[in-house]
């Protein structure tokens, strides 16, 4: 039992968070790290366990975002159907995509998914009388109140812990890595490695039009530039799972928390440190740097992907004992 | 044809005869313009130790290549207890009963030798706990126990080309085709690659073994193929492979074998 | 009517294709060279483009003049991005490297945001603006210059490749980097001039398209997704099949805006990349050998 108390306890921190805190702004934050949570674990399957590196999670992430909308929109069902709707919807994408884009391997895979979401924000953008172009769509919000969006997305980040918990644990998460590992001694082991990868995208696909449908809702409003877009999803879920470390179960957990964080940090100036800071001091170059910080979030984004990637490959999770040593000082070489 | 019914005794199996185990007819494979395997044709018999040898470049390992359908057969056909194997895919194949190793060892690096095998292992478990059961008797056949929780790329080649036998031992094959397992080792560990090798065949599997080493594979095999440029040019019993003409010539040149 | 319409077409097509052709040739050796996709290559374009603005800005000199200039500057700065960011990375998984020229590009499109804003910015050129008019067929005569340009340009790498010591050496190195190494060639040498070279394209395509488009920090992003369709149309390593294949999306784009129309045009080439990826692999190069 003592491999469970961790996430147990975490757990209860976070089912017990919008009451500790109250703030509607952390909440919002955590709904989108618990949203990260279940868009990384889902690319962490497909590209972390087994090694086709997905760059396209935008295509399923808008489906489940559209399919929630365009079922309000159209036929006038809650939107609500549609984040178990979106799900599936993204896996019916996933299934004939992989069926022929499978037969390329690596960065050729990884090429033609980032085809698929661009071709799909440009039908969403050109259809307009399906999805009304440009314009997005508008959603009723249900709740004024963020907690029942907090506690629903908390089960969505719980699910897709799970999964991949089980999934890795099992048969599939075995043959995932052999897949990924080498294709062709797979096959060689009796493993159907085009069945399997077509699991593992669904699986992905699933999570992330889960999560997708579930922003709708919560949003209340999505354009095709929001949902499809490569930077803020494909891009973003990217690094929720290399900074949070690939191919580990709570990885995308701690890069999701990462990520957002710091984000916001960054868009914020530090939350209003350096706000407060410029005021307190009265420095006017601090007014100078203060404007160039927030209007630069994007900026330092890029440079914390870069040196994230030269120094931390494997991820907060992957190189914990690196980023251990880094936070204490510790210069000693472990034994 | 006739059909017998008669039990093996170790096994426990009931096998019918066949017109061969394994046979290879007429074989062939082209890339572009150039024949790498051209017109073979053999046949193995159950339990056996069938050898492949020929000069570097000689299609042995493309063979091995359309044996397991790595490679699409440009002609001919593969059959495997009487039930035609070309044309399959590969995981198939394995599932029909074909295990092999590869020339150029394929460890699955970032897992760990017990899930290397328990990896190969789920092809006839039903249930994980199964999985590993099975991977660590395997691994226990193969002695590689020591390594079981290294991981994969850790290993020195002699212990790779034991993981690379025990996971195809995994998938329980009826029929192996191990390829130059023991290329690499050095003479300890080329003995013990020999005992491996007959413990597998006493433990009833088949083998097709190719190997550039003449002491192994003359020492074990039951018979022999020779190939060159693709075509068979000799085949018969170690002894009689040996002394043949043409090998000796595609071997050593002409001249050593107008002396012999 | 017909007849004049598909010939404009044709025209402006081919010279567009042209243009685009030059952009995608610094990406496939960049490839071929050191097996990088280069996420940031759009970027480049861009940085070129505000570099060339701000020569003729502040010199007065004719866009076409700064050629050299903003090659050698964006020459410096890919072999700096090499040898700063992209030799980190070698031996990492695949999603490293493609992240660090990701990362780079959303840094540099960002830093451009931030240093210039995001204001559209033209250059008046007299160049610019004149049409060459001939049997009822229009010719910017900046898209015509910014071809022929291209074409000498392209022809000045064939002769470097051909000719030169290094330029043998690059084509050594993409056909098979191992045997090249053995014959004597530093591959790190070669890995940083071709970065360097692979930029100063990009660069001299940018400086030509400056009369054309308009500027903005965000104008990268559809050029690499173009250079990338090129890239793969041709086949990867292969400066021919960046020729051929940047003609060809120059007249698919061509064609298809004008009969499908014109939001279409980013679809046109998303659509091609998707099928010389599964059903052409290796591109043009796999047909022709080349």
């Amino acid at each position: 039992m003592k491999q469970f108390s961790g996430p147990v306890i975490l757990l209860a921190i976070l089912i017990a968070f919008p009451w500790a805190v109250q703030d509607s702004y952390y909440q919002h934050l955590m709904i989108l790290v618990l949203m990260w949570i279940a868009i990384g674990s889902g690319w962490n399957l497909i590209s972390g366990y087994t090694g086709q590196v997905l760059f396209g999670a935008a295509a399923f992430f808008g489906t489940g975002a559209y399919t929630a909308a365009l079922l309000l929109n159209k036929l006038d069902i809650s939107a609500w159907w549609g984040l178990p709707l979106g799900g599936v919807a993204a896996v019916i994408l996933a299934l004939p995509f992989g069926w022929i884009s499978f037969r390329l391997r690596g960065p050729y895979f990884a090429l033609v998914t980032l085809a698929l979401s661009e071709i799909m924000r440009h039908i969403a953008t050109i259809w307009e009388s399906l999805t009304e172009g440009m314009v997005g769509i508008l959603v009723m919000q249900t709740w004024v109140s963020k907690l029942p969006y907090y506690y629903i997305a908390l089960a969505l980040a719980v699910l897709s812990i799970v999964i991949v918990d089980v999934a890795v644990r099992s048969r599939l998460g075995y043959y995932f890595v052999s897949i990924r590992e080498d294709q062709d001694a797979a096959e060689s082991m009796g493993i159907n490695t085009l069945y399997y990868r077509m699991v593992s995208l669904s699986l992905a696909a699933l999570l992330i039009g889960l999560a997708g449908g579930l922003y709708t809702n919560y949003m209340g409003f999505i354009d095709p530039k929001v949902v499809f877009s490569l930077h803020d999803v494909s891009i973003m879920a990217i690094l929720v799972g290399i900074v949070g470390g690939v191919s580990t179960v709570y990885g995308p957990a701690v890069g999701a928390f990462i990520m957002v964080l710091v984000q916001e940090l960054i868009r914020t100036g530090g939350f209003g440190f350096l706000a407060w800071f410029t005021k307190t001091t009265g420095w006017p170059f601090m007014t100078t740097v203060t404007k160039y910080v927030s209007e630069a979030h994007v900026l330092s984004f890029g440079l914390l992907v870069v040196l994230v990637i030269l120094y931390l490959p494997n991820g907060v999770v992957g190189d914990w004992l690196c980023v251990k040593k880094t936070i204490l000082f510790r210069k000693r070489e472990t034994a | 044809m006739c059909e017998e019914n008669y039990t093996v005794p170790e096994t426990g199996n009931s096998l019918r005869r066949y017109m061969a185990y394994f046979e290879a007819r007429g074989i062939t494979k082209f890339f572009g313009g150039l024949a790498a395997v051209n017109g073979v044709s053999f046949k193995v018999e159950q339990g056996q130790i069938y050898g492949l040898i020929g000069p570097n470049g000689s299609g042995k390992t493309t063979i091995f290549n359309l044996i397991n359908a790595y490679f699409p057969l440009t002609k001919g056909s593969i059959r495997f207890e009487g039930k035609r194997i070309s044309g399959l895919k590969t995981y198939q194949i394995c599932r029909r009963g074909v295990g092999r190793t590869f020339q150029v060892v394929k460890p699955l690096k970032r897992m760990t030798v017990l899930d290397n095998v328990i990896a190969s292992a789920f092809l006839h478990a039903d249930s994980k706990a199964e999985a590993v059961e099975e991977a660590k008797a395997t691994i226990e056949f193969c002695e590689l126990t020591l390594y079981q929780d290294k991981l994969a790329k850790s290993l020195p080649i002699a212990s790779r080309k034991r993981l690379e036998i025990a996971r195809a031992l995994a998938t329980k094959p009826k029929l192996l085709l191990l390829d130059e397992t023991a290329a690499g080792l050095n003479p300890s560990e080329v003995e013990g690659a020999i005992a491996l090798i007959q413990k597998i065949r006493e433990s009833g599997v088949t083998i097709i073994i190719v190997e550039h080493i003449m002491k192994v594979i003359m020492t074990i095999s039951d018979k022999i193929l020779a190939i060159n440029h693709g075509m068979v040019i000799a085949e018969g019993s170690p002894e009689e492979v040996a002394s043949n003409h043409s090998v000796i010539a595609a071997y050593l040149g002409e001249d050593y074998s107008a002396q012999s | 009517m017909n007849k004049i319409i598909l010939i404009q077409l044709l025209v402006s097509g081919l010279l567009m294709g042209g243009v685009y052709a030059l952009i995608s040739i610094g990406l496939t050796l960049i490839f071929g060279v050191m097996r990088i996709v280069n996420f940031a290559h759009g970027e480049f374009l861009m940085i070129a483009m505000f570099a060339c603005f701000w020569i003729v800005q502040l010199t007065g000199l004719s866009p076409y003049l700064a050629v050299p200039f903003v090659v050698l500057l964006l020459f410096l700065f890919g072999a700096l991005t090499y040898i700063l960011i992209i030799r980190r990375t070698i031996g990492s998984p695949m999603v490293v490297q493609i992240f660090a020229t990701v990362g780079l590009g959303l840094f540099m499109q960002n830093a451009a945001l931030v240093l210039w804003s995001g204001d559209y910015r033209t250059i008046q050129s007299p160049a610019a603006s004149a049409v060459l008019r001939f049997s009822g067929i229009q010719v910017n005569y900046s898209l015509l210059i910014a071809f022929l340009v291209a074409i000498a340009i392209t022809l000045l790498l064939f002769g470097f490749m051909a000719w030169t010591y290094f330029g043998r050496a690059i084509r050594a190195t993409v056909q098979d980097r191992t045997a090249a190494q053995l014959m004597g060639i530093n591959a790190g040498t070669i890995k940083v001039i071709t970065m360097g070279i692979g930029s100063g394209l990009v660069a001299a395509a940018g400086t030509l398209l400056l009369p054309i488009y308009y500027l903005f920090p965000d104008i990268g992003g559809p050029f690499t997704q173009k250079a990338f369709v090129i890239t793969i149309l041709g086949g990867l390593g292969s400066t021919v099949g960046a020729i051929l294949g940047g003609v060809t999306l120059g007249l698919a784009e061509a064609f298809g805006s004008a009969y499908i129309g014109m939001e279409f045009e980013g679809l046109i080439g998303l659509v091609i990349f998707v099928l010389v990826l599964l059903f052409l692999p290796g591109g043009f190069k796999r047909l022709t050998k080349v």
